[in-house]
């Protein structure tokens, strides 16, 4: 008797509770993202739906004059991912590193670290923006204070600096979550490991590349996957600073800019190309996915179980 | 002996530097909010001994500031609400209770952590447009949701299932009601997963400028990282005032940041770090 009240009651909580959170996940993400991947194959004019087209969206965003754009932002992708892994990893793994040989204030150094990662990105930009403004910012004044007007460029206003400043607006902003997933992933590793290599008189630099470095696997395969996925999404940055059309002149264009303007018009024009912008999403979508997928997949591997 | 001083010694350095990289910008930012924006051409570092907090009040009375800044309030309050009650009430469900279905439905909430919410925006912005959400908070505060239910649906129930299934049998004989049970004896024990998940959701709602940009049109409707695209625009030449909001903007998390730097940590790294 008791049980089966029980039961009822437990029946009616599993309705009432999982509803709300099933039927947002269900209309405001599934569906969008079911019908995103239809967009791309019908024709469009503005936001009005036309007939089937199969692949031809895919077909005019691989010819002129979306393919040069295309190709320009899938390189600037594939250029900022390198750079940022390369960057943040070992950047990431030298901070971890030297907060995990700290016996006090650690607590501080890590707070410090991570600052940056809790601003906007619309701060973040901003900020950078007027400290590198060419003529009034600070940065360029201390380069020609100390002698190297040559080196006071405008960063982010000149075609072969603006992508690399971005990247190093990025790291800025960003550096603190991996070194504090590489320093949770240090502090993971089991201490006799260590002090067993430290008995048998391997050196600090010995443990960490013969025992914490491969031990840090798990950790790298996250970040890279992170990495992976935020450099082929990359987006806010880029657009605080460049604008939608990733000025100057395209130099720090993206493929997510580019399925913005695609999306919802530019600065210059406001005609989109809904169909050309879902099949470029698709892309997008397909990169990630299995770029994410293989690579996490190939990192398991190497990890070692402790 | 001396080589394990120098390399103690350099990891130190590698510490300090960082520090410095990092603190001096918001220094600066800090700073340059409460100096005139003339003395800036002559020397942008001199420290504002004399704070000029006109800046501030500039950026109060003029700007849409004080409207973009209750925007986000209204937005990330009201997104954080609906997510905790929904993750509190699917977690306990999906955590505690046995039953068919179970795994199908825990599996379908895991599949909306795949979809990046960039890549739907065209369907939504048609399906809110359809759904007269344009240009509402309430339609930004279900894509919010929607975005964030997700992971803190998984955490929730992670937490729930992990605490011993005695606590529920010992309840029920004692003649507890399930929202009793949920209520009196399980919330307590799972709040450092409510707080896990606050951070993890709320931080990115409050910065993100995104959904906004494409959902938000009209100025009373806009968020503050929204709003300071607008008024980075309209006070490019005024470094002061320009300083004073993006420090408006910055500060309230900075300061909760400093308060709960172990919280937010942990909320922000929540799903990259494993145990």
């Amino acid at each position: 008797m008791a049980a089966s009240s029980l039961k009822s009651e437990q029946r009616k909580f599993i309705v009432l509770f999982l509803t709300p959170a099933l039927a947002t996940i269900l209309v405001f993400t599934t569906i969008p993202a079911l019908t995103t991947l239809s967009y791309a194959f019908f024709k469009w004019d503005g936001f009005v739906r036309g007939g089937f087209a199969g692949f031809e969206n895919f077909k005019r965003l691989f010819s002129f004059p979306f393919r040069g754009q295309f190709l320009l932002a899938l390189q600037h992708n594939i250029l900022v991912f390198v750079a940022v892994m390369i960057l943040q990893t070992s950047i990431g793994i030298l901070i971890a590193y030297s907060l995990f040989q700290l016996k006090r204030r650690q607590r501080f150094f890590r707070t410090v670290t991570f600052l940056p990662v809790i601003f906007s990105l619309v701060v973040v930009g901003y900020m950078w923006q007027v400290l590198l403004d060419p003529y009034y910012g600070p940065i360029n004044r201390v380069i020609t204070n100390l002698g190297f007007e040559s080196l006071a460029k405008p960063w982010l206003g000149s075609m072969s600096t603006a992508l690399p400043t971005l990247v190093f607006i990025n790291l800025w902003r960003w550096v603190g979550f991996p070194a504090i997933i590489f320093l949770s992933g240090l502090n993971a590793i089991n201490q006799e490991f260590i002090e067993a290599a430290r008995i048998d008189g391997a050196s600090e630099g010995q443990i960490f590349r013969k025992i914490m470095f491969p031990l840090l696997a798990p950790s790298m395969t996250i970040i890279s996957v992170l990495t992976f996925i935020g450099a082929f999404e990359w987006f806010d940055l880029p657009f605080v600073i460049g604008g939608s059309n990733g000025n100057p002149a395209g130099a720090t264009d993206t493929l997510a800019l580019m399925f913005y303007r695609l999306s919802f018009g530019s600065v210059d024009s406001n005609a989109n190309e809904i169909g050309i912008g879902s099949s470029l999403g698709v892309l997008i979508f397909v990169i990630v996915g299995v770029g994410a997928g293989i690579g996490q997949h190939l990192l398991r591997k190497r990890e070692v179980d402790q | 002996m001396i080589a394990a001083l120098t390399s103690k010694l350099f990891f130190r350095a590698i510490l300090v530097i960082n520090a410095i990289m990092v603190i001096t910008p918001v220094f600066f930012l800090f700073n340059s909010a409460l100096r005139e924006t003339n003395s800036f051409a002559s020397n942008p570092f001199s420290l504002a001994r004399h704070p000029y907090w006109q800046n501030f009040q500039q950026v109060w009375s003029d700007g849409e500031f004080a409207t973009y800044l209750k925007n986000s309030i209204v937005v990330t309050g009201g997104s954080l609400i609906v997510i905790l009650v929904c993750a509190i009430g699917a977690g306990f469900v999906l955590g505690r209770y046995q039953f068919k279905g179970n795994a199908l439905i825990f599996g379908f909430v895991l599949t909306g952590m795949l979809v990046p919410a960039k890549l739907a925006i065209l369907p939504l912005f048609l399906q809110l447009k359809w759904m007269n959400l344009l240009d509402s908070h309430i339609g930004l505060i279900l894509v919010y949701t929607s975005g964030a239910l997700p992971a803190a649906v998984f955490i929730m129930s992670g937490f729930f299932r992990s605490l011993p299934m005695d606590l529920d049998s010992a309840a029920r004989i004692d003649g507890a009601s399930e929202s009793q049970l949920l209520r009196l004896i399980l919330m307590p024990l799972v709040r450092p997963g409510l707080a896990i998940v606050a951070i993890y959701s709320a931080i990115p709602i409050w910065n993100d400028f995104f959904l906004p940009l494409v959902f938000l049109q009209s100025p009373e409707n806009k968020t503050i990282m929204q709003g300071l695209t607008v008024f980075f625009g309209q006070y490019s030449s005024q470094w002061g005032v320009l300083f004073a909001g993006l420090t408006m903007a910055a500060l309230p998390l900075i300061a909760l940041y400093l308060v709960l730097s172990e919280q937010f940590i942990k909320g922000l790294t929540a799903g990259a770090v494993k145990g």
